[in-house]
């Protein structure tokens, strides 16, 4: 515990986006997630690390609350972002999901047009009053994920067509079309060949100017390289939460260490 | 006497299984390494006996019948059968049957007697023959079999050559049969168009099947223009997809994506029964609750109703139809991964926008093949019309009129006695195959589509 005291010391001198307090999971009977604390930061990534099963991208559902769209599951405790508990029953979860983007595992575009995938957030959540602005959102997103120059002379093909890298960067733009305030990666990298992965990791650095980031990994050396704050689950217990620096140089607990050093995982 | 060959045949199968899978045993115990696995070397006896033989004894009780009368006719005394017509001869071959079965009407002939007990007596003969052929056979096979067995020898090979036969052969059977029924369909037809012109049957917009029965009698020459009759078809259909397609459609949605666990797991089955009522149940339904239930509205707000409308047939139709649609796009519903919609979500989409905006144009391709088979199940079905739909072909699209339908034509015309020479009934043929080919168009059609979609999402 005294480093996560110390660690919300520092966190103090930045300003805490979310914060989970006492958060609980119920897979119907499983416990996936117990008693887990974290304060995530605003304009920083936060990368999640654990062996498989260990709860990581759970906790990472509960925080636009997709974990809502699965029947048997069940979230206790508090999570407050900008000081608001986002499961408080005036909190509608539709307009959560537009405050709190997400990319999954596999890239997963709508079979429909590069531009309709992107406009399909601001469509939905009036966020253009026109075709000039709508055109405005596409293109800023599609430059904020790195890919205007490569499509944008087929804005109309399917986004099914492109490559997996491509694909992923479009489901970045995607999300970043609603104007987000965190965005949340669920592994977003995993399913892409390195060339791929070293340009999404290249966007998550940029895009943590405008956002905070969390990403979930199953590589430690892409928490290193992207992330600035990095928690360790294991068996659904938060096991330690620091810098990334000192949380792969000097891990304060025992399992901490046996991960990163491969002896369990 | 006809179940002693199939006993017999497979006593010779099992005998000859024991005895390979024996022999293969000792092989093996003498410390010498099998080819193939002691059961294959029984399974190698047991189908090298059972195929040739059971096609064997299945051909002979196939053709034992017409060499036996070939040969009882012939030895009929001279003189009997001279100058009688080929049904005359038959009739005389169907009394002897009769005779020799027990059925003896009046006091036939002597020679008609005689004729009986010969006919016994070659049936015996046969009876024995077989029997005598099967043991002959199947000892010899077994033999052979038996002979085989050597630790090199591949039975496995063997088995799944015989096996990869017997499947071919099944799959064969089945496309023979339809090429058998597109032939027989395709010879009437030509026959009909014979006698009435092409041009007639598919632009005349007159039906009127009648003919003279006898020669002198007055009635008129019949007309036979399809048009209304498949007009009637397409007016019941209508109605019927009208009914079935928004309603099985939306219950797909709702099961799919809205339904709570526990209503979906009643409200499934119980569609899926809806599927399984007999047609001619529906029938009952359309023409002693909907029909009458649709004229009494009808004449209680000055509307003129036949009693039994195309929209009381097609609506009933329409209800048969709702499981099948439903079903279909309920499939293709759920063939849409689950990322789709987690993104659909994950942007803030609500159930409702990411059902419309992403899951259904997702698996439009796979709902429009399910509807379109459905198209053609629409204008194929037959007991629905028959009992509910009219007889008369009228040239209406007034779903309020009476309508006749291919199907309800096609029945009509065969049922009673026709002779099949002429165009009453063989349009009743041209007619099938014109519902055939155009069930034919929509069904390849509707099965490219589905397999279309079903490339993107495996």
């Amino acid at each position: 515990m005294d480093d996560l005291r110390q660690h919300l010391q520092v966190a103090g001198d930045e300003e805490v986006k979310i914060s989970a307090r006492n958060c609980q999971v119920f897979y119907g009977d499983t416990h996936a997630i117990k008693d887990v604390d974290v304060d995530i930061l605003d304009k920083t990534v936060t990368a999640f690390i654990g062996p498989s099963g260990c709860g990581k991208s759970t906790f990472l559902r509960c925080l636009n609350r997709m974990n809502d769209t699965i029947d048997v599951a069940r979230v206790e405790g508090e999570i407050l972002m900008d000081g608001e508990n986002i499961y408080d029953k005036k909190v509608d979860p539709v307009q959560l999901r537009a405050k709190v983007g997400m990319v999954f595992q596999k890239p997963n575009p709508f079979p429909k047009s590069i531009y309709d995938n992107v406009s399909y957030g601001p469509k939905i959540h009036g966020l253009a009053r026109n075709k000039a602005e709508l055109d405005e959102i596409v293109e800023r997103s599609l430059r904020r994920a790195a890919l205007w120059d490569e499509v944008k002379d087929r804005l109309q093909t399917p986004g099914t067509g492109l490559s997996g890298g491509q694909q992923q960067r479009l489901c970045i733009a995607r999300a970043v079309a609603t104007e987000p305030e965190v965005l949340l990666m669920d592994e977003p990298a995993s399913a892409l060949d390195p060339i791929a992965t070293a340009q999404i990791e290249e966007l998550i650095d940029e895009l943590k100017q405008n956002y905070s980031v969390v990403i979930v990994t199953h590589s430690m050396q892409q928490a290193a390289r992207v992330s600035q704050k990095t928690a360790f689950f294991h068996l659904g217990n938060l096991v330690e939460y620091d810098d990334t620096g000192t949380i792969f140089t000097n891990p304060q607990d025992p399992r901490t260490e046996s991960y990163i050093t491969g002896r369990i995982g | 006497m006809t179940l002693a060959p199939f006993v017999i045949l497979l006593l010779a199968a099992a005998v000859g299984y024991a005895i390979n899978i024996q022999a293969a045993r000792a092989i093996r115990s003498n410390g010498v390494r099998l080819h193939s696995l002691e059961g294959f070397h029984g399974l190698f006896s047991l189908l090298l006996v059972i195929v040739p033989v059971l096609t064997l004894v299945l051909l002979w009780l196939a053709l034992e019948g017409g060499v036996i009368n070939r040969l009882l006719m012939a030895s009929l005394p001279d003189g009997v059968l001279d100058g009688l017509d080929s049904g005359a001869v038959q009739l005389i071959g169907a009394e002897i049957r009769s005779i020799a079965g027990g059925r003896i009407f009046g006091t036939p002939e002597d020679w008609k007697l005689e004729a009986a007990d010969r006919l016994i007596a070659y049936r015996q003969t046969s009876a024995w023959l077989l029997v005598i052929v099967v043991v002959l056979v199947s000892a010899a096979l077994v033999f052979f079999a038996r002979g085989k067995v050597a630790a090199e020898f591949r039975a496995r090979q063997g088995v799944e050559r015989i096996t990869l036969g017997l499947m071919v052969f099944c799959a064969v059977v089945a496309i023979f049969t339809t090429i058998g029924i597109v032939a027989a369909l395709t010879f009437e037809t030509i026959k009909f168009f014979q006698l009435v012109p092409v041009t007639e049957f598919l632009f005349g917009t007159n039906w009127e099947p009648q003919i003279p029965i006898r020669e002198d009698q007055i009635a008129a020459e019949g007309a036979f223009g399809a048009v209304p009759v498949f007009l009637g078809t397409i007016v019941i259909a209508t109605v019927a997809l009208v009914v079935a397609v928004p309603v099985g459609l939306l219950s797909a949605i709702y099961l799919n994506e809205f339904a709570p666990h526990a209503f979906r797991k009643v409200v499934k089955p119980i569609l899926e029964v809806l599927a399984g009522v007999p047609t001619v149940v529906y029938g009952f339904f359309a023409i002693l609750v909907v029909a009458p239930a649709i004229r009494q509205f009808g004449q209680s707000i000055g509307l003129d109703v036949a009693s039994n409308t195309a929209l009381a047939a097609g609506g009933v139709m329409g209800i048969m139809l709702i499981p099948f649609i439903s079903s279909f796009a309920d499939d293709a519903l759920s063939a849409v991964p689950q990322s789709l919609r987690d993104g659909a979500l994950a942007l803030g989409a609500t159930r409702g926008e990411m059902m419309m905006n992403v899951v259904f144009p997702a698996a439009i391709p796979g709902i429009v093949g399910g509807v379109l088979l459905a198209v053609s199940r629409a204008i194929g079905e037959t007991m629905i019309v028959v009992m509910a739909a009219g007889l008369i072909a009228r040239m209406t699209i007034n779903p309020l009129d009476s309508v006749t339908a291919v199907t309800v034509q096609i029945v009509t015309l065969l049922i009673g006695d026709t002779a099949f020479d002429n165009p009453k009934t063989l349009a009743a043929f041209a007619l099938g195959m014109m519902l055939f080919l155009a069930t034919l168009v929509i069904n390849v059609f509707a099965l490219r589509i589905v397999r279309k979609y079903r490339e993107i999402y495996d």
